[in-house]
């Protein structure tokens, strides 16, 4: 009798245990609202925030294309011809108006630089002169395009990085563009998913980090053999090499990466430079595909050492696809975001929201990965993220695109790609071993997350609810004030897809401050700036960054919210130089403009 | 009388199999080396485990973290020696629940942790409960990996990736594994697993159009390592008849081709999942029909 009840007992706990999944889920989805349709008085009530898709109403009509490459990858073309759509923002012309640029990459098509009106509309700006990408076969197609001011005339020049020749644009003043590639000394071929403006040794000049995703050696338009695919899904070292070039002054740049100790071939995808220990010089991160993310410290400009291991986050390989950064959690110090794969019952792998641990600095610094705890982990195949305040709270949100392939909506590619993608290396590295793809998706059609920092160390997901619902392959974000109004928009580069301008509404009696911030001693464009505001017994900081996200760069502003009635006691502004500069209760829903003393 | 259950009963307890009793003549002449290879050390299967697990860790970073499968492999010791004694009165070797939770905890993928201690909950906790006739039919980590993943798609994968790009740990691995498969009198199931799958994925390539190389890929992967040599064998849940051993593990192999061509991207576990029950529990029936007439 007693070990009848016992069998009892250890059934219904059984059943108990077979039923903690449905529990969970239900207990999340308590947490979270459910989805309502979009509208913009709610979710202005409820979040703050709104946003409006008006890409082609402000004049921003630009379609990206893919690029066809050798026929030998017919089969997969959709897989490999699957990047190329990038975002950058950035006030070309210095007259104030945040521009926007985007890459195109099918061959004989031009990228495009939307100049802001002022008034709510953008303007192509039609010519050869705008800095177009050369695109072809012969030169490469475009993946991305990063803006700073290498030579120090006040005006940002344009570096576009390609599955090709890399190209360096000047900028003449805002007139026009002079194509100064071969002056610069770039290789004549980088087949490159990611390039970052940095001043890694701080002598005043922008120096430009290039990382290659396919080994450089490969022509992808005329394959010598297949053998082009990455060894491992999750332990590929063969990828490309990594550049950083020094800038030498005059438009001439020197190659010294490997001289500084970054030697990695894994598949890089996104980048990041950042002083994540107060040294005053900028560290980097690299998020890498079919592998574990890399954290180089930079040691006083002279030397990078790779510390992913000894800081945490170099552990546990998975498809690294953005890198951006942003203080996370008002403690001054910078999170490191990364998007990865979640494919519900194939592929779990989570994005990554890299905090510093407490109590670790410096050389110690250590980073736990916080996504899950914070709720920005599960985001699909996650592409693109940007940290920014998007309703001005005084928090960053994170906005994120997602979406591989959209194509057949019945067909399904998942399991031939994970069939070869568990294999050994000779099997996944050769091209021709691949099942075709015969237009099936891949985790395509995905609705995109915007996550809103409840400043309480949890991010609510509220995407549908404030207007962002569209489901194309989002590769890249970037975020702009496009009317100087003290909001953030957002533009997102599609793969084969629109496009998008999402203009936000934001709740009026959230305040906020942005600095337009130029160097002096420190590079002109002032990037690796740090601004950090002390508002209502807390802090946040930002840097200025070369670029960042997934092939994108966001406006070179620092925009701070601030929530309901604050004012801010004051501003420290630690210039790339190491100079400092406070501002001592300075306006708040303005926009400063600061030259470095 | 409730029937004990000992330490043998779990998931690849390739050690720990059933077997004859040596006589006293050859425990004698045994050297050292012969009794640690030998099928009475129940300690042999958890030891290559571990090493599989610790190789992967340290070379490649296998693992999601070492927590988790510290979490994974706590929770089966401690709800194997809890259950053992509320029903047995006694507490129970612990090497087999060490296995679950190791299987477990190479296994299953989630950046949660909750999974890791629920599959192996899941797992020692079906030996006890699905039972028919004194014996539990399902390979406990089995039956619990697919509970979860058919539970919650949403938190849980699998194991899917690769020893890295070296080609040694793949050749430890299966040198190692099947050795002491062999040792422990195994080594026909996984043989026949292996040349079955071969077979049908060359099957399978002609069928698909995706070539064999597309198809015998999986088997190269560090899940199927851990299937074939630790999964499939577990002396408690396979049939008894050396032969029937054999026709099993090649209608699991069978079943796994019927799912992947339903693309079903867990096959092979749910293959186990499916046959392996299904001809224990023929055997039981069989058996007991048989010993029926000789009773009365």
């Amino acid at each position: 009798m007693q070990s009848r009840t016992l069998r009892i007992i250890l059934t219904v706990f059984f059943i108990g245990l077979l039923a903690t999944p449905f529990v969970i889920k239900r207990l999340s989805a308590r947490k979270e609202p459910a989805p309502t349709t979009a509208n913009a008085s709610t979710a202005l009530a409820r979040y703050g925030l709104s946003f409006q898709e008006s890409a082609k109403a402000s004049g921003v009509n630009f379609t990206h294309a893919a690029p066809k490459l050798d026929p030998k990858l017919d089969h997969i073309m959709p897989q490999i011809a699957s990047m190329g759509a990038a975002v950058s923002v950035v006030d070309f012309d210095r007259d104030g108006w945040q521009d926007v640029y985007l890459t195109n990459s099918e061959e004989g098509k031009s990228n495009i630089l939307f100049k802001n009106l002022g008034n709510g509309r953008f303007s192509e700006m039609l010519g050869d002169n705008w800095g177009n990408g050369e695109n072809s076969r012969k030169n490469g197609v475009s993946m991305g395009a990063v803006w700073g001011d290498y030579d120090n005339d006040g005006y940002e020049d344009l570096f576009v990085y390609k599955w090709g020749r890399p190209e360096l644009y000047h900028n003449d003043g805002g007139k026009g563009f002079t194509r100064v590639s071969e002056q610069a000394g770039f290789p004549k071929w980088i087949n490159a998913n990611s390039a970052i403006w940095f001043d890694y040794d701080r002598d005043g000049r922008l120096d430009l980090f290039i990382a290659g995703y396919y080994d450089e050696k490969i022509d992808l338009w005329n394959l010598a053999d297949t053998k082009m695919m990455p060894e491992s899904f999750e332990y590929a070292q063969n990828g490309g090499r990594k550049y950083l070039f020094h800038n030498l002054g005059g438009g001439k740049f020197e190659e010294v990466a490997e001289h500084l100790g970054i030697k990695s071939r894994r598949w890089a995808l996104a980048a990041v430079a950042a002083d994540l220990r107060g040294t005053g010089y900028p560290d980097l991160f690299i998020a890498n595909d079919y592998g574990v993310s890399e954290l180089f410290f930079n040691d006083g400009g002279k030397k990078f050492r790779e510390v992913g291991s000894q800081t945490g986050i170099g552990f546990a390989p998975k498809s690294g696809m953005t890198a951006a950064i942003g203080d996370a959690l008002n403690r001054g110090a910078f999170a490191i975001y990364v998007s990865n794969i979640s494919e519900e019952g194939v592929l779990i792998q989570g994005n990554n929201l890299w905090v510093p641990r407490a109590g670790t600095s410096g050389e110690n610094l250590k980073f736990d990965n916080l996504a899950r705890d914070l709720g920005v982990e599960i985001g699909g195949w996650s592409w693109g993220a940007q940290f920014g305040d998007l309703n001005n709270d005084g928090y960053q949100d994170i906005y994120l695109v997602n979406g591989y392939i959209s194509a057949d909506r019945n067909g399904s590619y998942w399991y031939d790609y994970s069939k070869v993608t568990g294999g050994n290396t000779a099997i996944i590295s050769d091209a021709k071993n691949w099942p075709p793809m015969n237009n099936r998706s891949l985790s395509g059609y995905q609705q995109k997350k915007v996550w809103i920092n409840d400043g309480a160390g949890q991010f609510k997901e509220v995407a549908q609810i404030v207007g962002v619902t569209d489901v194309y392959d989002g590769r890249s974000v970037a975020l702009g004030d496009f009317t100087n109004s003290g909001k953030l928009d957002v533009v997102v580069a599609n793969q084969k897809g629109p496009a998008l301008l999402y203009k936000n509404t934001v709740a009026p009696d959230n305040k906020w401050i942005a600095f337009d911030l130029e160097g002096a001693n420190s590079n002109r464009s002032a990037i690796g700036a740090q601004a950090r505001i002390f508002w209502n017994g807390q802090q946040q900081a930002q840097e200025v960054t070369g670029g960042s996200g997934f092939c994108s760069q966001n406006q070179r502003r620092l925009h701070f919210g601030l929530g309901k009635g604050a004012s801010v006691d004051r501003v420290e502004i630690r210039w790339p130089s190491g100079k400092t500069q406070t501002i001592r209760a300075p306006e708040t829903n303005k926009i400063h403009k600061l030259k470095e003393a | 009388m409730p029937e004990t259950i000992t330490g043998t009963s779990m998931t690849s307890e390739v050690a720990a199999a059933p077997s004859s009793q040596p006589d006293a003549a050859q425990a004698k002449s045994a050297s050292a080396l012969s009794r640690f290879f030998s099928i009475e050390n129940r300690y042999l299967a958890p030891m290559l485990i571990t090493s599989i697990l610790l190789v992967g860790q340290i070379s490649y970073g296998l693992l999601e973290s070492f927590t988790r499968t510290a979490l994974a492999i706590g929770v089966a010791m401690l709800l194997e020696l809890a259950l053992g004694r509320l029903f047995y009165g006694k507490f129970p070797h612990l090497a087999s629940s060490y296995i679950s939770g190791i299987s477990v905890g190479i296994l299953i993928r989630s950046p949660a942790f909750w999974p890791y201690a629920l599959c192996s909950a899941i797992s020692i906790t079906s030996k006890y409960v699905i039972r028919w006739k004194g014996r539990h039919l399902w390979n406990p980590s089995n039956f619990a990996i697919c509970a979860l993943l058919l539970l919650a798609p949403e938190a849980v994968s699998t194991l899917s990736i690769q020893w890295g790009n070296d080609k040694w740990p793949l050749i430890i691995v299966w040198v190692l594994g099947a050795l002491i498969t062999w040792r422990v009198k195994r080594f026909h199931i996984t043989a026949t697993y292996v040349a079955s799958f071969i077979v049908f994925a060359a099957l399978r390539g002609l069928i698909t159009g995706h070539g064999f190389l597309a198809e015998v890929a999986p088997i190269t992967g560090p899940m199927y390592q851990l299937f074939i040599f630790f999964m499939i064998t577990d002396p408690r849940t396979t049939v008894k008849q050396r032969w029937a051993q054999c026709l099993v593990a090649f209608l699991v192999a069978a079943m796994e081709m019927v799912l992947r061509l339903a693309e079903n991207i867990h096959a092979p576990y749910y293959a186990l999942t499916i046959v392996g029950p299904v001809a224990l529990a023929f055997e039981i029936w069989w058996t007991a029909r048989k010993q029926a007439p000789a009773k009365t």
